[in-house]
This record gives C-alpha cells, structure tokens and sequence, in this order.
C-alpha cells in the first residue's frame, strides 16, 4: 500500500479527516477528484496552511497537511508551536524529502533540524519511518491519536518487513553485546547493511529502528546501553537535538551512561547531489558506517543505493 | 438562535462601563489601556447586536466565531463578556492574578474566547480554517476577525487574505482597528498602509470604511453583511487610540499604561466628562 493509498482509505472512512496542503501533491495527486472540499490546497503558504488547520481542528476536523519538511517546520515553525502546540490540536504533519531525501534541492531544502525543533514543542509527538513498509505500519496509529504529530515522509522500498506500531515503541531488530547501532529514517537501510559487515567482522551487533522519536523508548535506549559495549546514533539530522541528544537525555534522566558514537551532520549542511552520491561523500553508506565503527578499512562490496524519483 | 439586540443607547452604556473595566484593569502592573480603548465599541457593537453569541450557546455548532488577532486589546474583550455575563464581573479584579488567567493576551481559559492570540498575523489563517469548514458543512455561522492595524504590518495577514478570496470565504469579514497607532509610532509615519481600503479591494475583498465609534454607522455597515457574494467581507473601523480619554487620548506615549491606584480614580472622573487627568505615572516599554 502507498501513503495515498492509505491516506485515501483512511480519509473515506472518516469524514473528518481534512486533507491539506501547501502545493506540494506529489504524494496526494488524486486526492482532490476523490475528497472533494475535504481536499484543500493554500497555495504555497505554510504559514497560512497550518493556522487554517488549527482553524479546521477547532470545528473538531483533523487535518493531515502536507509540505517540504524544510518549509513545514521552519516557515512555519511558529504556528505549529503557537497554533497547534499551544492549543493542543491533532494536527498531522507530514513532512515530504527530509534529511537527505532532498538529496539535490540543496541547503535551502534540507530539513536536518527538524527533529530537534518539532520535539521541543509541547504536545507535539515526532515520528520517522525506516521506509513504505514502515510509514505504512506507523500512520494509522499516528492519525488516530489525539496528539498533534510530525512524520517524516519516507516513501522508499527496502523489502524490509517491519513489526506492527505502537506509539512510544522502537523496533528492535537485533540485539547484540559489542555494538547497537540506534537509527531512523531512510539510513534505516545502511543500517542494516552496516549490521551485515560488521557481524563478518565477527562483532555482535545490534541494530534498533527508533521510529517513535517523542515520545521515545527509553527503555530500548537503556537496554541497549546495558547490553553494548557501544552504542552509534545514525541519522540524516544536525548532530545538536536529534537522536544523539535524545540518547544523551535518556542516559542522564535514568543516572547512566555508555560510549556512545554519533554519526550526523555536524555544525554543516551536506552536499547536495543524488542521493546515492550524497550517501557517499558524507560518509553515510553501509559499508563506510561499519568501517567508522570498527576504525579500519574492509574489503566488502557497498551495494548500490536507489535513487529517489524527483518528487517536489 | 439567540443574540443580543441592544439599541444604540444601550450599547452606548455598556461601552462605557467597558472603558470602566479597562481603566481599572490599567494599574497594579497595566494593560495596553490605548489600544483596549480603540476597540471597545467595535466589540460591543458585535457582540451586542450583531454576532449570535450568549453565555447560553457558547458552544453551539451554529454560534458566530469571534477572533481577537489583535490581542493585546483584550481588555476591552473581557469587560464586553463581562457586561454581557458571559464571565463573571468580579473576576476582572483578577487581573495579572496568578490565580487566574487574565493576562495581557487572549487565551481560552476565559470562557468565551476562542482561540489564543498575542503573536500578530496568526488569527487571520486561523479564521480562515473556521470559515473553509463552515463552507464545508454548509453552516450559516459569521466569523470575524478583528486585526489592528500595526498588525498588517504581518505578511501572514495578506496571504491569508489571498486563501480567504481563493475559497469566496464571504462568511468571513476582517475587521481592522485603524486606531493609526503601530506601538510606538504613528503607522503612516513607520509602515504606511493608505490607501488601505484599496489595499485590501485589490485583495479581491469587498470592503467598507466607516467610523468605528458610530454605533449607527457600524449598523449600516455590518447590516449589510455578506456585502458581496463570493467576497471576504472587509471593515474598515478608523478609530482613535484611548478613545474616551483626552489625557492618553493618541499620545504616541501612552501604549501601555500602568496607573496610580489614585490616577485611576480620576481617570474614571474623567471618563465621566470630567476635567483631563495629570498624569505622573510613566509609561512602561512592553514592546
């Protein structure tokens, strides 16, 4: 199933979902023709978009509203926080190519904070699939809470099978004494080629999908940081306020602590190219994560990496 | 459904123990005395004779929706749903009380407000989020916005006018505070905004300029609601900034005021059509 495919479904069977969005219909083209007035385009005016749907979820709607992660968390930033956040009202962001899915759009479009900001909102719950599987396994539970919420879209196909979705759960994909690698999002993918070089190595290793960033499973974080001699945060976010400072806080709330090794945009924008090219150059494929983790060099081969279709 | 239907007299009355309120909620750390004062009559007109909105069905589907996008008036609001007991008139002795919730900006733990406000440029897009839904369900509900006229400063006003004309939102009417005051400043002599009503036409609204201190002339106006089908609705109210009294009467100064317990009783006097106040308090710098 795709996300318009659920969406869609999701939307006919619920009346008072609102489907909005700030021009970007890469992921809702055929909404318009199927909901109608319950379909609802501003233009591209983030800003306006997200205080008309606090508008929609005071007459009790809930709107999905959709636009690039940069804009939605940025242009708008203010009325998610004083609009949605204060008054507390469910409405859906989904946020379109974050991290380095904007791959050749350039600083401009790269949501790489977004994390960081969206969770320092009160109410506002965050959320990032691994890929389709994922989104598709994670957006009904999302739309049917009462909590506003931010998604990363991910819409990519990995063939990965996820477990069902639970709000405030991570996934946790192996467990291991040596190495725990703790991600979200599209490096999901290296991830797991990262576990398979590593576990060649001979290392035990272990690989968590955090998916549910706010609220976050605090215990995964603490069992892995009891299991691992070493944990790695991965992620396509600034190194300041994603998952190494969530790991950071947990650690410290529960009196603990662990090595940990954060792998992350620091103090800089990434290059922007096709995506495989931007894997590559900043360090992020599967093959150049485990080596950052083992400190040498090894002969395996990086399998190719999808290209994403441009989708603006 | 029920609404109020005070003739000018009687909204002339309860606008003046608004103007009351207001100057007795402007001491024991202030308000925005100025700014509350220019909008007094706009509210009780709408409340009092225009929108369908009584303590009775506060949360009635089919109720009117006021938004106070302004804000930083919202004294004027509070004495209006106090008159109208819509809240109790004791609680505005709470005022800036940690008890209570009566702060120098809207928020709904007042009964009778609906949506928070004090960040500029936020309620029009809100606004327009009530009324696309009531297009949506075919409802017959009002929905105005009052904006001050600083506040169009904002570009998030204007786009949210262009969405509003996008979706013919005709059940929804800006109302502007012209009061010619930004914070500080006279707005014609900072941030222009003349020829306003041609601003706001080319915006693709229907608009209309009155007095907004004339009861009988915002009647007119507002009677004549939807002025255009298919258009959003556009009031625009020239007003004057501490409207009732002459001694903060348009003095770029006198923004917020915080008084002297014995300041306010004359000030009260004064409101009365008494002699000017000497005023001796300074005026606090919020902004």
């Amino acid at each position: 199933m795709t996300y318009e495919e659920l969406l869609t479904q999701t939307a006919l069977a619920d009346e008072q979902i609102i489907v909005m969005t700030a021009e970007n219909r890469a992921l809702v083209r055929n909404l318009p023709g199927i909901l109608g007035k319950r379909f609802i385009d501003t233009g591209i005016t983030e800003q306006t978009m997200i205080g008309a749907a606090a508008g929609l979820a005071l007459r009790d709607r809930v709107p999905v509203v959709h636009a690039l992660a940069a804009f939605l968390t940025m242009r708008a930033f203010e009325f998610v926080r004083t609009d949605v956040g204060i008054a507390n009202l469910p409405v859906k962001l989904s946020g379109f190519i974050p991290g380095f899915l904007s791959d050749a759009n350039g600083p401009t479009h790269q949501a790489i904070e977004d994390i960081s900001i969206m969770r320092g909102i009160p109410n506002l719950t965050v959320f990032a699939p691994a890929d389709e599987d994922d989104l598709i396994k994670m957006l009904p539970e999302i739309w049917a809470s009462d909590d506003p919420a931010y998604t990363r879209i991910n819409t990519r196909q990995t063939g990965y099978e996820h477990t069902p979705f639970e709000i405030g759960k991570a996934e946790v994909v192996a467990e291991g004494s040596d190495v725990t690698i703790l991600t979200y999002g599209l490096l999901f993918e290296q991830a797991l080629i990262a576990l398979e070089f590593l576990r060649k190595e001979g290392l035990s290793v272990g690989l968590i999908n955090m998916r549910s960033l706010k609220p976050v499973d605090e215990e995964a974080i603490l069992n892995a940081a009891s299991q691992s001699k070493l944990l790695v945060t991965l992620e396509d976010h600034f190194l300041t306020g994603g998952l190494y400072t969530i790991v950071a806080e947990v650690l410290l709330k529960y009196y603990s602590t662990a090595r940990v090794l954060p792998i992350a945009l620091s103090e800089k924008w990434f290059k922007p190219a096709l995506l495989p090219d931007v894997l590559q150059h900043e360090g992020f494929t599967g093959k150049q994560i485990a080596e950052k983790i083992l400190g040498y060099k090894t002969r395996y081969q990086q399998p190719p990496v999808l290209t994403p279709q441009f989708s603006e | 459904m029920h609404q109020n239907n005070y003739n000018d007299k009687e909204l002339e009355a309860i606008a003046l123990k608004v103007r009351a309120h207001i100057i007795r909620m402007s001491t024991g750390g202030g308000c925005f005395t100025g700014a509350s004062l220019s909008a007094v009559d706009l509210i009780v007109y709408l409340y009092g004779r225009f929108l369908n909105i009584t303590q009775a069905n506060l949360n009635d589907p089919e109720r009117d929706y006021l938004f106070l996008s302004k804000g930083h008036d919202v004294p004027a609001l509070y004495g209006t749903l106090a008159e109208l007991g819509i809240i109790h008139k004791e609680r505005l002795d709470n005022h800036l009380s940690i008890d209570d919730s009566i702060y120098w900006h809207p928020n709904t733990r007042i009964q009778g407000v609906e949506f928070h406000s004090g960040s500029l440029g936020h309620l029009p897009s809100v606004a327009v989020g009530v009324a696309m839904d009531i297009k949506i369900c075919g409802g017959s509900n009002k929905v105005v916005c009052i904006l001050g006229d600083g506040e169009l400063n904002e570009g998030t006003c204007w786009e949210a006018m262009l969405v509003a004309n996008a979706y013919k939102l005709d059940n929804l009417i800006f109302v502007v505070d012209r009061n010619h005051f930004q914070a500080n400043v006279r707005t014609e002599d900072l941030i222009p905004l003349e020829p306003l009503a041609d601003k706001f036409e080319a915006f693709g609204a229907s608009v209309k300029r009155i007095n907004g201190h004339d009861f009988n002339a915002l009647h007119q106006a507002f009677s004549s609601y939807p002025f255009q089908e298919g258009k959003v609705n556009v009031v625009i109210a020239d007003t004057i900034r501490g409207k009732g009294l002459p001694s903060i009467q348009e003095r770029a100064d006198r923004w917020f005021c915080n008084f002297s317990a014995q300041e306010v009783g004359q000030l009260l006097l004064e409101l009365h059509g008494h002699d000017t106040t000497s005023l001796t308090s300074e005026t606090l710098i919020v902004r």
